[in-house]
């Protein structure tokens, strides 16, 4: 055996694993399908239904296999899809998991108070639950006003909620996607380009010449075509730079790893702006015809110089130098990427404005190799009445704050619901679809205030998530292999469309998003928003008006149109005028001038770890999404808990060994409901540790997810809020190590 | 006819969905699997080296487990692909002992169960469900004897190693480094 440190098998049972035998797992999960079939099934005995996935938000269009007992065996990629190209990633694979997950909400339920005041949740009707939530919502208009009933949405079920809250008369609703995850990226490169980059981000990775990954761990995230197009790149000897604190998949496969102090990437990115144009080497042509404000921007960056970032990002000098070099020699064929998410410090439009710029620097906006110009389908909306405009909506919570959100702000929406901070405009109810809270939000002490503040709280979900656990109505929804949805038409280098039909009927008493919208619908007299019987009569309107059928959409899953909008890229010299107020690309941003903010990135020194303690980086698999796919038994399988990242010198530091369990407390003082094992690697600074998200459940009811691993949310008191738009800055929080189990202090312990 | 399968470690992510795929497609139970993923780090921070491996049965030349197999189940078919006939398995586990890549386990219902190249697909001319399905492309597979398959243009300009050489058991996975 050579010698090794880390040797770790990301698998089941294989070399070096402790057996696992037949008794250790019971009868449980063994396989999939009743009849244990040796042999695997041909294609040809299985009949394909088309799908687009829902276990992540890239979306790939799909063939869900059934066999003849009406199983799904397997789902497979549309070999005709820009997403994905007909391969999925594990995530997609195994979404199959989500339909034979035992532990599914499988029949709406109560809360009920028994008589000695335990709460419970007893199993109802479909039309008790839902007449539950239809006379909440009118007690709530009469009481308050609709505005009053807020929803906190995400992925598909949201939007046939954002629907039925439209024409109810609310618009008070946030998701975690924006203030919690890629908001600021929006706000940074709309304010530069006039224009956002949308998702899938019109990143040109197929034909790069170098792409710069800050932070942004593809590989880990398995965003499907970016993945697959950075292989290609590999095969084209494109340079990869990736700068990250942690020796990150996307880091091991760069030709340059920049081990960044975390914490001060822009002072990294401004040290580039200044190579760049104190070397001469930026795109002048580009730069002249395109932007506005080089003159600023030149002299603010005078004194940043690789020298100065290094004091502060740990970065050689050289190594910046060389770094900057190779983009501008790759340019315009280069990608900065926007990156996804990207809540870090509380200065992250800032952050995102310095790639932006760089990007602009480099001529590569609008140009092969760099970013195109997406383009989508507009798919035409089934004919309803016209929505009332409401009295308010989620920007009067804002009060004039964070004048470039463009999206509620889930943040706002919690404290909106609490009394106490005194908001005019309060809310009093809440509809949760699709969206696991108390993992998907920073400081769960602000979302648990929140919970008990509102008088009722509906939620909508395909598994026992945590948030359910506050729920005073739990409505079971079919999987998105079980049901209909809304066309998918994404931006993408060619437009298209893609169909989510049901391949299988919904398993246990659950039903798809769309029925549930409209039974509450009608409930509320809303009929003519729900003119329809079935959603299928509403896709097939749909896709008529766009030149298919759903016939054919049956047979084909993706169908693709011919652009519209004029080439990908821009033409050399093509005059073309952006949506920002001057009209150019704005490296100095007149906008961020008129709101006060600095119209240029500045760096300034974020807090540090005190003694003892490291800074909390988290980030994802390739096998799990958020915190949604914990429980899935397929993907469980791959990984079934998280582990605390430690590098060796700190673990010797601590006495840590692999694999031992220690619970994280914060600088907060708040300790992880669960402990957490130890992975001693080499791959994470020693001022930092890194924690996969997505762990630690705490619901017993997801029994392969309960209490295995720990959450990084719990950890997250502390949060940065980000001025120009709202985003949660979650970086920011440092924890130390418990080798004994917090809950036996002051205990009696038997000696 | 040789088939055989590289592996590009130079691209793979150890995302595992080969190890999804192979489930989904193989039926093979949870808790089981008939391919993994090692993932080795070398180095100390920040000089460091990272390589993910795909791995399975190596479908060898010289396969132990064929020899050592009591019934005949473990025996080798067209192209060199090495199975498992469940009916003749006993489960007396004397190929997991000999198989120097632990690439056997014992299946649930008492035979011994691993990977198979897919060979209900491989024979209708289509790719192993894990080639199919790698999102990075990193896994190549085909005809050996065929100087312009897949795995062949793989494996011809490019380093390569294989697992365990010493044990002489002239394994077909070949790792790109």
């Amino acid at each position: 055996m050579k010698t090794r440190r880390d040797f770790i098998k990301i698998s089941t049972v294989g070399a070096g694993a402790a057996a696992i035998t037949y008794k250790a797992f019971g009868s449980k999960g063994f396989g999939l399908f009743e009849s244990n079939s040796v042999d695997p099934v041909s294609d040809e005995e299985l009949t394909p239904y088309p799908t687009y996935c829902e276990v992540c938000f890239w979306k790939c269009a799909a063939w869900a296999y059934v066999d003849k007992s009406g199983k799904i065996r397997k789902i497979v990629g549309n070999k005709n899809d820009p997403h994905c190209n007909g391969r999925l990633c594990p995530r997609g694979t195994g979404g199959v998991g989500m339909v034979y997950d035992e532990d599914r909400l499988k029949t709406p339920l109560i809360r009920e108070t028994r008589t000695d005041g335990t709460q419970h949740f007893r199993e109802a009707t479909w039309e008790e639950a839902l007449d539950k939530v239809a006379s909440k919502m009118k007690e709530v208009k009469e009481k308050y006003g609709p505005e009053a009933f807020g929803l906190f949405n995400h992925g598909t079920p949201g939007g046939q909620f954002h629907h039925l809250l439209r024409a109810y008369g609310s618009e008070s609703n946030a998701e975690p996607a924006f203030a919690n995850c890629r908001g600021p990226r929006s706000s940074a490169y709309f304010s530069t380009f006039g224009a956002y980059v949308g998702s899938p981000e019109s990143t040109d990775i197929r034909d790069t010449n170098c792409l710069v990954l800050i932070g942004s761990h593809i590989g880990e995230n398995m965003h499907n075509s970016q993945v697959q197009e950075m292989s290609d790149a590999i095969d084209k000897g494109a340079t990869i730079i990736t700068v990250d604190p942690r020796y990150s998949t996307a880091a091991a496969h760069s030709s340059f790893w920049l081990p960044i102090k975390p914490a001060t990437d822009i002072a990294l990115l401004m040290a580039w702006i200044h190579v760049l144009i104190y070397e001469g080497l930026y795109d002048k042509d580009y730069v002249e015809k395109y932007t506005f404000g080089l003159e600023y921007l030149k002299d603010h960056v005078k004194n940043m110089t690789p020298e100065w970032a290094y004091g502060i990002t740990t970065i050689e000098p050289e190594q910046i130098r060389k770094t900057a070099r190779a983009m501008a020699g790759a340019a315009p064929a280069v990608v900065i990427h926007p990156g996804r998410h990207v809540v870090w410090y509380g200065d992250d439009t800032q952050r995102g404005r310095a790639m932006a710029i760089l990007t602009a620097l480099l001529g590569a906006w609008g140009k092969r190799g760099g970013l195109y110009f997406p383009e989508g389908v507009s798919v035409p909306a089934y004919p309803h009445p016209h929505f009332h405009e409401p009295e308010w909506t989620w920007k009067d919570w804002n009060a004039g704050r964070y004048p470039l959100a463009t999206m509620g702000i889930t943040t706002e929406l919690l404290k909106a619901s609490v009394p106490k901070y005194n908001y005019k405009h309060q809310v009093k109810a809440w509809l949760v679809a699709g969206t696991n809270l108390p993992l998907s939000m920073p400081d769960k002490r602000l979302f648990k205030e929140a919970a008990d503040a509102v008088e009722f709280i509906a939620v909508m979900d395909t598994m026992p998530m945590d948030i359910t656990g506050y729920a005073d109505v739990v409505l079971p929804e079919a999987t998105y292999l079980e049901r209909y949805d809304v066309i998918r038409s994404a931006a993408n280098r060619e437009p298209n469309i893609a169909l989510r039909m049901p391949a299988i009927e919904p398993k246990y008493n659950t039903k798809p998003g769309w029925w549930i919208a409209k039974q509450i619908g009608e409930r509320l007299g809303l009929h003519d928003y729900f003119n329809f019987e079935d959603y299928s009569e509403v896709i097939d309107w749909q896709l008529k008006q766009l030149g298919t059928s759903l016939e054919e959409m049956k047979k084909i899953g993706v169908k693709k149109y011919p652009r519209k909008s004029g080439p990908l890229y821009l033409g050399d010299g093509e005059d073309f005028e952006f949506n920002t107020s001057t009209g150019k690309i704005e490296l100095y941003s007149v906008d961020f001038a008129d709101h006060g903010f600095d119209p240029i990135p500045k760096y300034t020194k974020h807090p540090e770890p005190p003694a003892n303690f490291y800074r909390l980086i988290y980030g994802r698999a390739p096998m799990h999404t958020f915190s949604r796919t914990s429980n899935n038994p397929n993907l469980s399988d791959l990984m079934s808990e998280n582990s605390v990242w430690v590098n060796p010198k700190v673990a010797d530091l601590w006495g840590l060994k692999r694999d031992q369990e220690v619970w994280l407390k914060n600088q907060d003082g708040v300790i992880t409901s669960f402990p957490v094992k130890v992975r001693v690697t080499e791959r994470i600074r020693w001022d930092s540790v890194y924690m996969v998200h997505g762990f630690g459940h705490n619901n017993k009811k997801l029994s392969r997810a309960f209490g295995r691993g720990a959450s990084d949310t719990e950890m997250i008191t502390n949060v940065a809020v980000d001025p120009i738009m709202g985003g949660t800055g979650m970086r920011g929080n440092f924890i130390t190590f418990l080798t004994e189990d917090p809950a036996l202090e002051g205990k009696e312990v038997k000696a | 006819m040789r088939y055989a399968m590289a592996i590009d470690t130079k691209k793979c992510v150890g995302c595992g969905d080969c190890v999804v795929a192979c489930q989904t497609e193989n039926n093979v139970p949870h808790g089981y699997c008939r391919d993994w993923i090692v993932e080795r780090v070398d180095g100390t921070y920040p000089s460091l080296d990272l390589e993910f491996r795909s791995e399975r049965c190596n479908h060898c030349d010289n396969s132990p487990c064929v020899r050592c197999c009591p019934t005949g189940a473990s025996h080798i078919e067209d192209g060199g692909i090495v199975l498992v006939e469940h009916n003749k398995c006993i489960g007396c586990g004397a190929c997991i002992q000999s198989c120097p890549y632990d690439a056997r386990y014992s299946h649930p219902e008492g035979y011994v169960d691993k990977c198979t190249f897919c060979i209900h697909r491989v024979k209708k001319g289509q790719n192993p469900a894990c080639v199919e399905v790698c999102p990075t492309k990193c896994l190549h597979f085909g005809d050996l004897d065929d100087p312009n398959s897949d795995v062949s243009l793989a494996i011809k300009d490019r380093k390569w190693k294989v697992l365990a050489p010493e044990a002489g058991t002239k394994p077909q996975l070949y790792f790109l480094t």
